[in-house]
């Protein structure tokens, strides 16, 4: 710590170049921090996905719908605990630009299902399960629009009413949150009864199921016996883990994982070469004054010390602003896209990898000119002067 | 011929009995070559040289002598490819390179002609480097910081930075720096080869002070006469053996 002061002062040297290349690494970082819970808001819905859930949905694709009387069928299959269902509503809230999730669904047992994920209030369960045109809203969504429990809220769908009115009208009676980091608190759900007896077309058929499975280590036999039992029906089945169905939903943006790692690749190969460029540039031209604290007798390996850690330094200031400013953009924009990604946060982890990364780039860029100075020879550098 | 005769015609022996029985330094037939390609060039050669505790020693010679090279291995900055070297009862010719890092650290106090000062630094914190590797607290290296100061006459100075003091004030600082750690030897390159005549003389007089004074053993190599006028005894150097001593 006593040679602090002096690392400090060193990099402050050449204060402009030193703050050049602390912005480059600001906005490195910012991106690292933004793409890194990025691409963990995509994953996380399967990190999160129940080992003891399956999900049933149409061989051919998701959008395609499934019979209502599976449901039943489904419930009396051996290995199978418990089944609720949920259908794609596709609205908006007075204008195409508030998209958000809404569902409608069983609200007998679409709560027992994620009980582990979502928590509804039991007075406003009731509530709502005894208003056939109630809707419960998760905490992010009730905070995007301000909608709180009472409110009438009119939502505009893709599906008509019977009488061709496109809008659905809604009270809320509850309002349910997460119970774990990255459940989905940005949605709505409401009856699906409600929902079936006034839509114009595709009555009488759900979604996708959600299956409660006895024993998750029976989990892949009772999906094989679930599709095994609609083969060649005219809505054949595809049932997979919770986990592997939102894998497979993910895969539909793309391999987000890769994207963003390969542009953090780049972006972070690119600053490794504009640090060590800089503290090559800082270190050649105090190769007298190098030599002066070996001759008062730091040790070789101290002068290596003293370089890292300016280097380290340098990567540390950049990289915490970076990952601050992005912590805080963050911040902002869950509110925005939290319907979309919930869970939209920086995750604990990105700040870890960031700091693994901000230690890492400090060390490498600092390794040729830290080498360099350790290896000095005094009476050739003084030489020089 | 008596030994006694043989040392008053050799230069060589007449340096090595200088003080033989105090000497800080005790160089024995000392040599110091470098190799250009396949080819050894020596630079010094078969240097006997006894340096008495509290002696000021100034070394003069032409350009390529050998002086600065002699005082490189007499701080430890280099080794020797001849000879022995034994410095206050040590032979650092035998010491590895991270032995004699930790042996000038605490033994020898370095004066350049150029200051060779940390442009970053204050004064004070410039004086303070040696001491940060030492074990004392940052209290007590303020303390000495604050003694080498007054010492050298900079008190008034010590949180200027290089840039805003003379060349006068910047080798003093250097001078500071240099007895901050208590060394046992203090050896200055042209101390006064960046200076005006007056200030120059001022210098001299701090480095004359603290060897009458503080007892500090110097060796001052210089180009300049009058320089050397303030040292106890003069050494010249030609082609890296000593020709004449008085």
């Amino acid at each position: 710590m006593k040679y602090f002061y002096f690392i400090w002062k060193n990099l402050g040297r050449k204060k402009l170049r030193t703050w050049l290349t602390i912005m480059s690494i600001v906005v490195a970082f910012i991106l690292f921090g933004a793409l890194g819970s990025l691409s963990a808001a995509f994953t996380q819905g399967a990190e999160i996905a129940g080992a003891d859930r399956l999900v049933t949905i149409h061989k051919v694709s998701l959008i395609q719908s499934l019979p209502y009387s599976y449901v039943n069928r489904v419930r009396n299959t051996e290995g199978v605990e418990a089944v609720t269902f949920a259908s794609w509503f596709g609205g908006y809230y007075q204008d195409p630009k508030n998209q958000f999730a809404q569902f409608a669904v069983d609200a007998e047992s679409y709560f027992d299902i994620y009980s582990d994920l979502l928590s509804l209030p039991e007075e406003q369960m009731e509530s709502w399960q005894n208003n056939r045109i109630g809707a419960v809203i998760g905490t992010a969504l009730a905070q995007r629009f301000g909608w709180e429990v009472g409110d009438r809220v009119p939502v505009t769908s893709m599906f008509p009413q019977e009488d061709g009115n496109r809008t659905w009208e809604f009270e809320i009676e509850g309002i349910f949150s997460a119970e774990a980091s990255g459940a989905d608190s940005g949605s709505m759900v409401f009856h699906y009864e409600y929902f079936d007896e006034a839509r114009q077309w595709d009555k009488g058929t759900v979604g996708w199921l959600m299956i409660k499975v006895a024993d998750p280590q029976n989990a892949g036999e009772v999906a094989d016996r679930i599709d095994a039992m609609f083969a060649n029906s005219p809505a054949e089945t595809k049932t997979s883990t919770e986990k592997a169905f939102m894998e497979s939903f993910m895969k539909q943006f793309g391999d987000i994982g890769t994207i963003t790692g390969l542009i953090l690749g780049a972006v972070f190969f690119t600053m490794l070469l504009v640090t060590a460029n800089t503290m090559a540039q800082a270190v050649r031209e105090r190769i007298p004054e190098m030599a002066i604290l070996k001759t008062l007798g730091f040790t070789d390996r101290s002068v290596l010390v003293m370089i890292l850690a300016e280097a380290v330094l340098m990567a540390l200031i950049g990289g915490l602003i970076g990952l601050g400013l992005a912590w805080l953009m963050i911040g902002a924009a869950a509110s925005q896209v939290g319907a979309f990604l919930p869970g939209f946060a920086m995750p604990t982890d990105v700040w870890v990898q960031g700091l693994i990364a901000i230690v890492v780039l400090g060390l490498l860029s600092g390794a040729i000119p830290a080498l360099q100075g350790m290896r000095l020879n005094i009476v050739t550098a003084l030489g020089r002067r | 011929m008596s030994d006694a005769n043989e040392a008053a015609l050799d230069p060589q022996a007449s340096a090595a009995s200088a003080g033989n029985e105090t000497a800080l330094v005790h160089c024995t037939n000392l040599g110091k070559s470098y190799r250009k390609g396949k080819e050894s060039v020596p630079v010094l050669s078969n240097l006997n040289l006894n340096i008495p505790k509290g002696d000021f020693l100034a070394l003069m010679g032409p350009s390529g002598s050998g002086k600065t090279t002699l005082l490189n291995l007499l701080g430890g900055l280099d080794s020797p490819t001849d000879g022995s070297l034994e410095i206050a009862g040590e032979r650092i010719d035998r010491f590895s390179r991270s032995q004699l890092t930790r042996w000038r650290a605490r033994h020898v106090g370095f004066i350049f002609q150029f200051y060779n000062l940390m442009p970053v630094l204050s004064a004070e914190r410039n004086v303070e480097l040696p001491l940060l590797l030492t074990k004392l607290s940052s209290k007590q290296r303020k303390k000495q910081v604050a003694i080498a100061l007054e010492l050298v006459g900079l008190k008034d100075r010590a949180k200027h930075k290089p840039s805003e003091l003379s060349g006068g004030q910047e080798q003093r600082v250097a001078i500071a720096r240099a007895i901050v750690s208590d060394p046992d030897l203090l050896l200055c390159d042209e101390p006064t080869g960046d200076l005006d005549r007056t200030t120059a003389d001022d210098i001299l007089s701090l480095l004359q002070t603290l060897n009458q004074q503080q007892g500090k053993t110097i060796v001052m190599v210089t180009h300049d006469p009058l320089a050397a006028e303030y040292a106890q005894r003069t050494l010249h150097l030609d082609k890296g053996t000593l020709i004449t001593g008085n």
